[in-house]
C-alpha cells in the first residue's frame, strides 16, 4: 500500500473509530464505515491539513469511499 | 460570574446600544473582544470603555462580499474565534401594502443572510477546535409579529428557524448556537418616544419597565460561557414578560 494509502487510513480510523481491516478500497465512509454527513466534512478537512491541500466543496461530496480519497489525494498532491 | 478568559468574541452590530453592552460585557468577563460595525467612531468609543485588548473591524454587513471577509479577518486579528453573536440589525419600517422590495430585500440581508454567512464562516474553526458559540440576537417581534414591521419580523423569525437547524447539526460537535429575543430595551430610539407611546409599551409590560442593553448583554455572557454548554438551539425571550412563549 502506497504512503499515501497509509496515511488516509490512519486518519479514517482515527477519526471514524474502526477497525483497519474494515477501511477497504470500496469502503463507504457513510455506509460502511458509519460516519455521519458532519464527519465527512470533518474527514476532508482532516485530510486537507494532513497533505496541504485544499479540496474545494464540489470534489469533496465526490469523495464518498476510502478508495476515492486515496484517488483523490494521490493526484492533488502529485 | 462567567469566566470567558481566554476565549475570543466577534459582535457585529457593536456600535449600537445593545451591541456595544454585549461587547463590553463579554470583555468584563474576560473575553478579548472583536468589535464590528459600520461608525467607527462610535466603535473607537466602545473599544475605549475595554479595558484589555480588544479589535475594531469596520464592515458594511449589507455588502455581502464584505460579509465574506469578517471572519477571517476576526480570526487573524485575534488568533481564533470562540463566540460569535450576530447581533447587527437594521430596520426599514413600512405597512405591508406600501413595503418596497427594497425595504424587505436590506432588512433580510443584514438581519438573516449575514448572519448565516458569518456563522457558516465560523462553523470550520469551531468544529476543529470542538468548541463554540453562536448567539443570534432576534426580537420579540420574530414570534409575535408587529405591524409596519413584516421584513424586520420576518428576519427575526428567520434567525430563530436557522439558529434551531445549525444547533442541531453541530450539537456533536460542543458547538452551541442560541438565541436571545429582546423585548422594549431603553435606548437612544426608546428615548426619542412622548410620555403617552411610553405609556402605551408599558401597559403591554408586566413588569412595568423598559429592559436595559446590559440585561441583554448578560444573557450573552452566560450563554457564551461553559455554565450553558448543554443549552442549545433556545431562545431566551428578555422582555420583562411582554410575551411569554
Amino acid at each position: 500500500m502506497s504512503d499515501i494509502a497509509d496515511r488516509v487510513k490512519k486518519i479514517v480510523v482515527e477519526h471514524l473509530n474502526v477497525e483497519a481491516d474494515k477501511v477497504t478500497e470500496k469502503a463507504s465512509f457513510i455506509d460502511d464505515l458509519g460516519a455521519d454527513s458532519l464527519d465527512q466534512v470533518e474527514l476532508v478537512m482532516a485530510f486537507e491539513e494532513e497533505f496541504d491541500v485544499e479540496i474545494p466543496d464540489d470534489a469533496a461530496e465526490g469523495i464518498q469511499t476510502f478508495g476515492d480519497a486515496v484517488a483523490f489525494l494521490t493526484k492533488a498532491v502529485d | 460570574m462567567f469566566d470567558l478568559s481566554g476565549k475570543k468574541a466577534l459582535v457585529t452590530g457593536a456600535s449600537g446600544g445593545i451591541g456595544r453592552e454585549i461587547a463590553k460585557s463579554l470583555a468584563k468577563a474576560g473575553a478579548e473582544v472583536t468589535l464590528s460595525g459600520t461608525r467607527l467612531e462610535a466603535l473607537e468609543a466602545t473599544a475605549s470603555e475595554i479595558e484589555q485588548k480588544s479589535h475594531i473591524l469596520q464592515c458594511n454587513l449589507s455588502d455581502l462580499s464584505e460579509v465574506d471577509e469578517l471572519i477571517p479577518n476576526a480570526i487573524k486579528a485575534m488568533n481564533g474565534l470562540d463566540i460569535l453573536v450576530n447581533n447587527a440589525g437594521i430596520t426599514r419600517d413600512n405597512i405591508f401594502m406600501r413595503m418596497k422590495n427594497e425595504e424587505w430585500d436590506q432588512v433580510l440581508a443584514v438581519n438573516l443572510t449575514a448572519a448565516f454567512r458569518l456563522s457558516r464562516a465560523v462553523l470550520r474553526p469551531m468544529m476543529k477546535q470542538r468548541f463554540g458559540r453562536i448567539i443570534g440576537i432576534s426580537s420579540v417581534v420574530g414570534v409575535t409579529g408587529n405591524a409596519g414591521q413584516a421584513n424586520y419580523a420576518a428576519s427575526k423569525a428567520g434567525l430563530i428557524g436557522m439558529t434551531k437547524s445549525l444547533a442541531q447539526e453541530v450539537a456533536s460537535r460542543n458547538i452551541t448556537a442560541n438565541i436571545i429575543a429582546p423585548g422594549f430595551i431603553a435606548s437612544a430610539m426608546t428615548d426619542q418616544l412622548n410620555d403617552k407611546q411610553r405609556e402605551a409599551i408599558l401597559t403591554k409590560i408586566p413588569a412595568n419597565r423598559l429592559g436595559s442593553a446590559k440585561e441583554v448583554a448578560d444573557c450573552a455572557v452566560f450563554l457564551a460561557s461553559d455554565e450553558a454548554a448543554y443549552i442549545t438551539g433556545q431562545t431566551l425571550n428578555v422582555n420583562g414578560g411582554m410575551a411569554m412563549i
